[in-house]
């Protein structure tokens, strides 16, 4: 079923809200992942606020549903997407990246409440994945197991190791999203280490595909419910999405891959994403 | 096959069984009181034995093909959910082909994934040297949360086996190809996961030593008694990391002379783990490492290769031979300083 309206309005200003701590976060750490950390916020919204079975009073709770981010990268924008769900203080986002602070810039599991997986070595989140994936079969949970990459992760041999084993494992119940942005550090991922036919890749594989506009709240929506229902063959979402979105300066730019900007730069991104959609 | 029946549990002879069996079916054996145990292996649960646990558990059992990188990783996520993985494959491939997953999925998550890996050292030597690991003590040790042991023979590893399932956190467990003389006749010893255990009393040397070198030192001290009238404690070092610095000390201070033997590259091993307590102690030790001198291994049967390297008997009595003959220098400058 459709968002209405309403829930329409509800998301996006999540959304919004998002993207503009996702840009405090890069003045407060000095520093930060920011375009796919912007990419990913419609990804983010829709399993925080909507898809998940979680609840940040219980973060623990042996059925909840897990969520583990691969492209450990984007900590800049998964780390704001907990503290905003409810798991600890959005005033406590100031000290990332600084002396002790559990938030640096890929997130560790043992210091960040609500955080599944330690990742930011590109290639591991979905083995990692497949393992809770086969747990929860293997205990007869039927919580699912979330798993975003990014598009650029997909070079590494280890991503196509697991993404074999969770079909042959028929594991419906481990969810893939590719955060298929096309740019990595060194430019375009066709001209760095070329992944098309990217979809085809993920189907010969035992995957089905779900090739969506990953930035659109309803086609986010539809796909999870659709993975959701998965039985025994995992699903790949392939999330077509604009690096830096939301941002027009930060949109394709391989310089906002990872990036530092002043106060000034700041507010005239947060004044953007503020006006956007209207 | 004889049974022999240890204080809580079974295992099988030693005598007949290799290391890795003895593994298999020891795992087999805790899996039935105990169903957060689960088994993983890379195409590899004939070789590694751990197919007695597969063929009983099949539904705990996971094998994922030849990708050990995926293995570690699903082995962190099976222990995320509270399983406990046992994870089998070779030594080599378990710390280098997966040693990132190993550091980062696992060990800095803490989690309590068993990596029981076997042919390491020069034990698989007519494989060749893409099939031999004299390295992993480096590379474990140095990865925090890693517990790093190496058992002395199959019934060593039975116990180790049992133990390690109460360690909270990750532990790495090397073995041989498995066709190792035993070195303990009984599973009835004291064993505690880091704690040494004295094999052989001594006064006058102290051989610490871990894997097939056990009882080969013990051959040795043996022959050093009988036609050199030298009292040599042996000491067996089956925990690597942490390693047991008061049974160090104590050797410094009663017999002043120490050789370590492992089967592995002389630096970053048992050696230096020793040598480490040794100088942090101040106190005076001459001190010899004996193991792989930097060096990749010649090709060959393991029991042709430890004869070559000096890790059998002969070889051990002469570097102890040789070390007996060392005087502490003087340090004229001493007084100065």
């Amino acid at each position: 079923m459709a968002l209405t309206a309403e829930e329409k309005r509800k998301y996006a200003q999540i959304a919004k809200e998002l993207r503009m701590t996702i840009i405090d976060v890069m003045l407060w750490s000095g520093g930060a992942h920011v375009g796919g950390s912007l990419s990913i916020v419609e990804i983010l919204t829709m399993l925080y606020f909507k898809h998940l079975n979680i609840d940040p009073k219980d973060p623990d709770n042996e059925d909840r549903d897990r969520f583990i981010l691969s492209k450990g990268h984007a900590a800049a924008g998964y780390i704001p997407a907990l503290a905003k769900r409810g798991y600890f203080p959005e005033e406590e986002l100031k000290s990332f990246n600084h002396f002790r602070s559990p938030f640096a810039m890929h997130p560790d599991s043992k210091k960040i409440i609500g955080c599944d997986a330690s990742a930011g070595s590109l290639g591991h989140g979905l083995s990692m994945a497949v393992g809770l994936g086969l747990a929860a079969k293997q205990l007869k949970k039927d919580w699912k197991t979330v798993c975003l990459m990014g598009d650029g992760e997909c070079c590494e041999g280890s991503i196509w190791e697991a993404a074999m084993s969770a079909a042959h494992f028929k594991l419906g119940n481990v969810i893939g999203i590719v955060d298929r942005n096309k740019f990595m550090i060194d430019g375009t991922t066709e001209q760095v280490m070329a992944l098309e036919p990217f979809a085809d890749k993920w189907r010969s594989f035992g995957w089905k595909v779900l090739d969506i506009d990953g930035n659109d709240l309803d086609a986010v929506d539809e796909a999870l419910t659709e993975a959701w229902k998965a039985t025994d063959v995992p699903t790949l979402i392939l999330a077509n999405t604009i690096k830096g979105k939301g941002v027009s300066f930060m949109e394709n730019k391989v310089m906002y891959h990872y990036a530092s900007a002043d106060s000034a730069i700041c507010e005239q991104a947060k004044e953007e994403i503020m006006k956007g959609g209207e | 096959m004889a049974v022999i029946t240890g204080t809580n549990w079974t295992a099988y002879d030693g005598a007949t069984m290799t290391a890795r069996e003895i593994y298999g079916r020891t795992l087999a054996h805790l899996a039935e009181t105990n169903d957060k145990i689960v088994g993983m292996t890379a195409d590899l649960e004939k070789t590694t034995a751990i197919k007695f646990f597969a063929d009983k558990y099949p539904e705990r059992f996971y094998n994922v093909g030849i990708a050990e990188q995926n293995m570690m990783g699903i082995a962190a996520g099976l222990a995320k959910a509270g399983l406990i993985p046992f994870v089998s494959t070779m030594a080599i491939f378990a710390t280098m082909r997966a040693g990132e997953q190993v550091r980062t999925d696992i060990a800095y998550q803490n989690l309590p994934v068993k990596i029981i890996a076997t042919h390491a050292g020069i034990s698989f030597g007519h494989a060749g040297t893409t099939h031999h690991c004299t390295e992993d003590f480096a590379i474990m040790r140095a990865i925090p949360n890693m517990t790093v042991i190496c058992p002395a023979d199959g019934i060593e590893t039975s116990r180790a086996v049992q133990a390690c399932i109460d360690i909270p956190g990750p532990v790495y467990v090397r073995i041989g190809r498995g066709f190792e003389p035993p070195c303990y006749e009984s599973p009835d010893y004291e064993y505690e996961i880091g704690k040494a255990i004295t094999m052989r009393e001594g006064t006058d040397f102290t051989i610490i030593c871990c894997g097939i070198a056990v009882l080969q030192a013990m051959n040795a001290a043996k022959t050093l008694a009988e036609n050199d009238g030298l009292s040599v404690r042996v000491i067996n070092m089956h925990t690597i990391k942490p390693i047991d610095r008061e049974a160090i000390v104590k050797a410094v201070m009663d017999t002043r002379r120490i050789l370590t033997i492992e089967e592995h590259n002389i630096y970053g091993g048992l050696g230096d783990a020793v040598g480490s307590v040794i100088a942090e102690s101040g106190k005076g030790c001459i001190f010899r490492k004996h193991g792989m001198q930097d060096i990749f291994s010649e090709i060959g049967y393991a029991e042709d290769l430890y004869a070559y390297y000096g890790f059998d008997a002969n070889g051990i009595v002469d570097k102890v031979r040789e070390m007996m003959g060392l005087e502490f220098e003087e340090d004229e400058s001493w007084e100065d300083e």
